[in-house]
Order: C-alpha cells, then sequence, then structure tokens
C-alpha cells in the first residue's frame, strides 16, 4: 500500500526562504507520526505542505497519491488541518461553523452533530457565537469541524495547546479511533510529554530538515513490558523520546 | 460550483445579520454622504435635483468600498482564510457566493439611497424601469469588480487603505453611465438612458468572468 505521505527531498518556500530544505518524511496509513523540533524547525510548514497550502518547489512531494509538486491544492479537501488559530466564524455559532465545514464537502450535516456531541459541545455552548467561546473551547469546535470531515489525514499543530485534561485524554482517545479507522495522523508539539505517548513514531526537526527519528509511545506501548524502573506514566515516556 | 456559491453567500449574509455593520454603519455612512453633499451644493432646489443622480450614485460608490471592506474583513479572521482555501469549495463558489452576498446588500442600500434623494432632494424618477435596470447592472457590476479587487488585497497589511485606491479608479465607469442612466430616467428621456445602460452590460460581464477565472488565483497568491 503506498504512504499516505511521503517526502522526498522536498523544498518549499516561504518568501524566498526555504521552510523545508529538504525533507525525507513517509507516513503509512493508520500510523501517528509526531514531529518535534525547536521553533522555526519547519514543523508548521510541514504540514502546511501535507495540506497543500505551502507548494512544495522542489524534490519528491506526495499526499494521498496527489503530487504537491504539480497540483498542491487538489489534496485539500481529504485532510483535516487544526492549526494555531481555529478556523472560526466569530459571529456564527460553533454549530453553523461546524456544518458550514460540512456542507462544504456535501457531507450530511448530522456528521456536523454528531462532531459537536463528542467533543462535549451540547446546549447553549452550540448556539453561542464562536467569538464569545473561550480559547478552549474555540480549539475544540475547529477539532469538531475537523472530526466532522472525516479526513484521510489528520495535520494537528500543538493540538494539545488550550485544552484542559479532559479534552486532551479525548484528543487522544479521537486520533486513536482515527488511526484505528485507517486515517494517518501527523502531529507537531513542543509538549512532547503529552503527543510522545500518542506515536509511533517521533520525528525530530531542525532547520527545515527531518535530523532524526525515534519510537513512540504508542509502539512502546504495543511492543513492550516496561521493565522494573522504566517510566510508566505517558509523561515520562514523552520526556525520555525527547531527550 | 453553484451549490458552492449558495453555501458562501448564505455564510456572508448570516455573519452581516448578526454583526450588522451593513444596517448601523454602511446605511448610515450612505445617508451622511448624500447629507453631506447636498449641503456642499447649497439650498437651492433645482441645482440640488440636477446633482441628484451624481450624490446618488457617489453614495453608492463609497458604500460599496465599505461593504467590500467588510466581505473581505470576514475571511480575515485568524485561520479563516485557511479554513475557506482548506474547506473544498470551488474558488469560482466563494467569488460568486461572496459577490451575490454584497450584491443583495446594495441593493438594500440603493432602496434606502433612492427614498433618501426623493425625499431630500424631492426628485422624481419618470421611467422607473430605466433607473431600475440601471441599478440592477450596476450592483452586478460593483459586487463583482469589488470582490475580486478585495481578494486582490486581501493578504496585504494596508488592504484597509489600499482597496478604496485600488476600486474607486476602476468603479468610475459605472458612477459614470449610472449618473446618466439616473439623469435620463429622471428627465424621461428614455432612448438617452439605454445608451449607456450599455456600458454597465459589458463591465458587469467582463468582471464576472475575470472573478470567476482570476479568484482561486488571487486567494492562493493572497
Amino acid at each position: 500500500m503506498a504512504p499516505v505521505v511521503l517526502f522526498r527531498a522536498a523544498v518549499a518556500l516561504a518568501g524566498r526562504f526555504p521552510a523545508l530544505a529538504g525533507v525525507d518524511l513517509s507516513l503509512e496509513q493508520g500510523e501517528v507520526v509526531v514531529v518535534v523540533g525547536p521553533n522555526g524547525a519547519g514543523k508548521t510548514s510541514l504540514l502546511r505542505a501535507c495540506a497543500g497550502l505551502l507548494p512544495v518547489t522542489s524534490g519528491e512531494a506526495t499526499v494521498l497519491g496527489v503530487d504537491l509538486t504539480a497540483e498542491h491544492t487538489a489534496v485539500r479537501r481529504f485532510v483535516g488541518l487544526l492549526g494555531h488559530a481555529a478556523p472560526l466564524y466569530d459571529d456564527l455559532s460553533a454549530a453553523e461553523n461546524v456544518r458550514f465545514a460540512v456542507r462544504a464537502l456535501g457531507l450530511p450535516v448530522s456528521s456536523a452533530d454528531d462532531a459537536l456531541t463528542r467533543l462535549g459541545l451540547n446546549g447553549r455552548l452550540r448556539s453561542t457565537p464562536a467569538g464569545r467561546l473561550s480559547a478552549g473551547q474555540r480549539r475544540r469546535v475547529a477539532l469538531a469541524a475537523l472530526l466532522a470531515r472525516r479526513p484521510a489525514l489528520w495535520l494537528l499543530d500543538e493540538p494539545h495547546a488550550g485544552l484542559d485534561a479532559p479534552s486532551r485524554e479525548l484528543l487522544g482517545r479521537l486520533i486513536g479511533e482515527a488511526v484505528s479507522s485507517g486515517a494517518a495522523v501527523l502531529l507537531s508539539s513542543h509538549e512532547p510529554q503529552l503527543s510522545v505517548p500518542l506515536a509511533d513514531r517521533v520525528v525530530a526537526m531542525a532547520g527545515g530538515r527531518v535530523t532524526g527519528e525515534e519510537r513512540g509511545g504508542r509502539r512502546a506501548n504495543l511492543t513492550a513490558v516496561p521493565a522494573p524502573g522504566a517510566p510508566t506514566s505517558s509523561a515520562e515516556v514523552g520526556t525520555t523520546h525527547v531527550a | 460550483m453553484w451549490h458552492d456559491a449558495v453555501l458562501v453567500a448564505g455564510k456572508d449574509l448570516r455573519i452581516e445579520a448578526r454583526s450588522r455593520v451593513g444596517l448601523w454603519q454602511v446605511v448610515p455612512f450612505a445617508l451622511l454622504v448624500l447629507i453631506l453633499l447636498a449641503f456642499a451644493i447649497g439650498p437651492d432646489q433645482s441645482s440640488l435635483r440636477n446633482a441628484a443622480p451624481g450624490i446618488f450614485w457617489i453614495a453608492l460608490l463609497f458604500s460599496t468600498v465599505l461593504a467590500i471592506q467588510r466581505s473581505v474583513a470576514v475571511e480575515s479572521g485568524e485561520g479563516t482564510r485557511d479554513g475557506l482555501r482548506l474547506s473544498g469549495i470551488d474558488p469560482a463558489g466563494i467569488f460568486l457566493g461572496k459577490a451575490a452576498a454584497v450584491g443583495l446588500q446594495l441593493l438594500v442600500l440603493q432602496l434606502v439611497l433612492w427614498a433618501g434623494v426623493t425625499f431630500l432632494f424631492d426628485v422624481r424618477v419618470h421611467v422607473i424601469w430605466l433607473a431600475v435596470v440601471a441599478c440592477l447592472l450596476a450592483t452586478f457590476g460593483l459586487a463583482c469588480a469589488g470582490v475580486l479587487y478585495g481578494a486582490l488585497s486581501a493578504g496585504l497589511r494596508v488592504r484597509d487603505t489600499l482597496l478604496p485606491l485600488l476600486v474607486l479608479p476602476v468603479l468610475a465607469p459605472v458612477l459614470l453611465a449610472g449618473s446618466k442612466v439616473w439623469q435620463a430616467a429622471l428627465s424621461g428621456n428614455t432612448s438617452a438612458g439605454t445608451q449607456w445602460l450599455k456600458i454597465l452590460v459589458p463591465f458587469a460581464v467582463i468582471y464576472l468572468v475575470v472573478g470567476i477565472v482570476l479568484y482561486g488565483p488571487l486567494q492562493e497568491a493572497a
């Protein structure tokens, strides 16, 4: 089966600056890859390139079978991107924002309602204008919109930011369910203690390149029994992988 | 494309209905322009009647710029521009939907302005169909050209000041033709009015076609 994401020496420019300077990366169906690295490493640019928002100018870049060097916009309707800012219209309610995202893809409105329920956005929260919601609530609405679109590739940029503990746990469950149903997840994070336990692989980036790779906590949990004295909490596992 | 256009137009109109920017800012601004230009012309009733068509169209043009700025601002929120690009909506559908939403607002605005010039300047339109056709064609052209130039300025930090500079010269033919048609409609000279309608038709068609073709690339460039 072809990889969901396949980058070989992929270069993408942000203006004249190489945001991606020869990235090599592959992501299989049902796999979670966490990207870590310092600010300016190219994590967000990698996610935006995968979403078809940042054109790949040279190298090889294929996402869900779409050649990004030839037609980067064609992949957009098949991916879900949760960026730093929630893509919400402040004057529309939470429910209207999610329904708009769903109708745009021609999906049934019921999938929007299901996603809102799943994210715990019920009652008055649904009819509240997005502009009056807290940052965490806006994040949950954006996540509901992503969930309702049922993308084949989830692109999550700092997804834990602004979420409270129950929402973070829910996010972990949603990622698990997504990969179980065949989706792939590419997640960038500055909070490895939260993200690495979710990962099959952890990829390190610096200077617009992939500089290293390790197994993630999800694979470790599946394949290994912790030895006595080894890290047991997800936070410890995460810290171990990043150090 | 048509499904997408209806979706986007519905979204923009719902946002306008909730924010009430059009009701509390654009409409009062248009009436203010009407009144201030009347002050500048003076109290002479015949001068006001002669200037009424020009005042109507100048007020409409300035208000159009506000409506377009508002249409651009709706998509300028953090993340919303990327959200729209990722939505899977055909860029041509976005263009048509945004133009339809702006056009509907302009039609309502023209009703208010028509009532305003009738009340303030005591003018009577003798050939109503001519004035109505001019308003409809001009609305079509103003909305299409406005949304296209709005997309051109969308990604710029100086968009609010740049947009009037870009769009007002482009809309000048609408001002000219609209004023002439209205003069003809006021005086009852139908044949003179229909001649000027011939400018409004190609203006609308050209910006409709150019908008459908170029909105996508402009959206990407922004």
